[in-house]
């Protein structure tokens, strides 16, 4: 240590000074925000389930299943995504799709959250583009194991997130969810 | 008959600010404290407890801990002494709360023919009472450390009662420096002989003889073991909130409150002695009894219920940016390790202490007779 550290009067004179001057400066931001002027801001704080950080359009959220236009999943049941799920957390039940012309379609689609690692590579699987992770959702936390199983129609009720990030569905609730 | 039952009405009003001040400022501290911290760090603090939507920037918090704290479950241990255990939290508070009534916030009033003064109670050996009341704050936290059969919290109050120790001493010997300054052990006479001006007229009587200006040195000794006897955050060895566990490790609920609370009263009463004895408590210079006398000859005559108010207010304010700069040491430095605090108090702030009285004698003998 140096000299003047060793006497830690001087150092606790220069934390003090820094600690205070961050307070006068911050108090003084928040007292120009309560008489009016809105953009200056004393705190780095986001307010959470009022305000939200931006998110990035990469970020993986609650998966969703993609609709065709006659609302219809566009997934075709070829397992892909329940094959390469490292967390097993993906379980397919196929069955015939009316139109002759597509071949399969799910008849179950079930994802436990609980398991998945939100590692993506289903969304990278898919051949039909029909499962993507841009909700923007991060909030499912539920009671019980059970009730973090989402099923088919609660994924494909499910909106891409706007553009700055922020969901445009509601989060499905525990009760929508438990089959 | 009716002038006995004044009188006991006038004590009890005296008491009773004094008390209340001292309740409301520990709940009010907590906030304070919460509020203050986040905003030296950049953050906003606690704001989310509502009533019907309505938040008043956080204050609803102190309410919101106090109705937890006392809902929560009072738990003992079995092999617990049960009357030590039960009387520590309450022996903290109930010293943290009579130490202030040595405290004066404000000068004589005069209604009638009688004086009231401004203070709980008249003491003419106030520092001695005050320095045994403080003295005596630590006897509950060892007994809570000792009643809890706990290895740990034994450790905590045995830390506790080092640091108090090596504190209290250096509170002790840097009073005495105010002591002879002023001539006198009455904290009340001691505020009003701060009144007077520091240098003779002829270099110019407009400064007034403050404690810190003619105790610096006693200032600086004096905060420093008064924080350390508040056993907060520099010298907070024996609490040791986030790791090595205090004397209160067994204390839950409105007990654990309760030496939560002794800790903010403390803080207030060390506040409130360092003005009255350094920052000229509740003297406005040149403020007499009857209004303003300026230096330079001018006059303001006030009524005396003006002057009272004006010096209550004054010493309230004084003692809330003491708080305010004790909350701003506490939220700053990093704590003390036990040794590092036994050194400071010991070979630090006693030696100076006494060199301080030393130094003091012979200012006295040089300069000729006390102030008072």
């Amino acid at each position: 240590m140096r000299l003047g550290q060793r006497f830690y009067v001087i150092e606790a004179v220069q934390g003090i000074i820094l600690t205070s001057r961050h307070f006068f400066r911050n108090m003084g931001k928040h007292l120009a925000h309560a008489f009016g002027r809105k953009d200056a801001r004393g705190a780095v704080t986001i307010q959470y389930p009022e305000e939200r950080r931006p998110y990035s359009p990469r970020l993986r959220s609650l998966h969703r299943l993609v609709r065709r236009e006659d609302g219809s999943p566009r997934c075709v049941a070829c397992m892909m995504c329940e094959t390469v799920c490292p967390a097993h957390c993906i379980y397919i039940v196929a069955t015939e799709h009316p139109n002759p012309e597509i071949e399969k379609m799910p008849e179950r689609f079930d994802i436990d959250l609980g398991k998945c690692v939100f590692c993506g590579y289903c969304v990278e699987a898919c051949p039909e583009d029909a499962i993507r992770m841009d909700t923007g959702i991060l909030e499912f936390a539920a009671f019980s194991r059970r009730s973090m199983i989402y099923h088919k129609d609660a994924l494909l009720a499910l909106e891409p997130a706007g553009k700055d990030g922020r969901p445009t569905s509601p989060i499905p609730m525990p009760a929508n969810r438990v089959s | 008959m009716t002038a006995t039952l004044v009188d006991l009405g006038i004590i009890f009003g005296r008491v009773a600010f004094a008390l209340l001040f001292m309740l409301n400022a520990s709940a009010i501290l907590g906030w304070v404290e919460r509020k203050q911290s986040a905003i030296m760090q950049d953050r906003i603090g606690a704001n989310r407890a509502s009533i019907y939507g309505f938040r008043v920037i956080g204050l609803f918090h102190p309410i919101a801990d106090a109705l937890k704290l006392l809902t929560k479950e009072d738990f003992m241990p079995a092999r617990a002494d049960r009357l030590l255990f039960k009387l520590a939290p309450f022996l903290s508070v109930f010293f943290g709360l009579v130490a202030f009534a040595a405290v004066p916030f404000g000068d004589v009033l005069l209604v009638g023919d009688r004086e009231i003064p401004l203070q709980a109670v008249t003491l003419n050996v106030g520092i001695l009472y005050l320095f045994a009341m403080l003295s005596l704050g630590v006897y509950g936290v060892m007994m809570a450390g000792w009643s809890s059969a706990n290895n740990f919290a034994l450790l905590g109050g045995q830390r506790a009662a080092a640091l108090m120790i090596s504190s209290e001493i250096a509170i002790g010997a840097s009073i005495m420096g105010v002591v002879m300054v002023y001539g006198s052990l009455n904290m009340q006479d001691i505020v009003r002989a701060q009144g007077n001006p520091l240098f003779p007229a002829w270099l110019g009587g407009w400064v007034p003889a403050w404690g810190i200006l003619t105790q610096p040195l006693a200032f600086i000794l004096f905060l420093t073991a008064g924080i350390a006897a508040t056993k907060r955050v520099p010298f907070d060895t024996p609490e040791g909130e986030s790791e090595i566990i205090g004397y209160f490790v067994e204390y839950s609920g409105m007990k654990s409150g309760m030496f939560m609370m002794s800790d903010f009263l403390e803080t207030v009463v060390i506040a409130g002695v360092t003005v009255s004895l350094f920052l000229g408590g509740w003297q406005i210079p040149y403020l007499a009894r009857d209004g303003f006398h300026f230096p330079w000859g001018a006059t303001l005559p006030m009524h005396q219920w003006l002057v009272a108010a004006l010096q209550v207010t004054t010493f309230l304010v004084k003692v809330s940016v003491m708080i305010f700069f004790m909350m701003l040491i506490r939220w700053t430095l990093p704590r003390f390790r036990y040794d590092q605090a036994m050194r400071l108090g010991w070979l630090g702030l006693f030696p100076l202490s006494i060199l301080n009285i030393v130094l003091t004698g012979l200012a006295l003998l040089l300069l000729g007779g006390s102030r008072s």
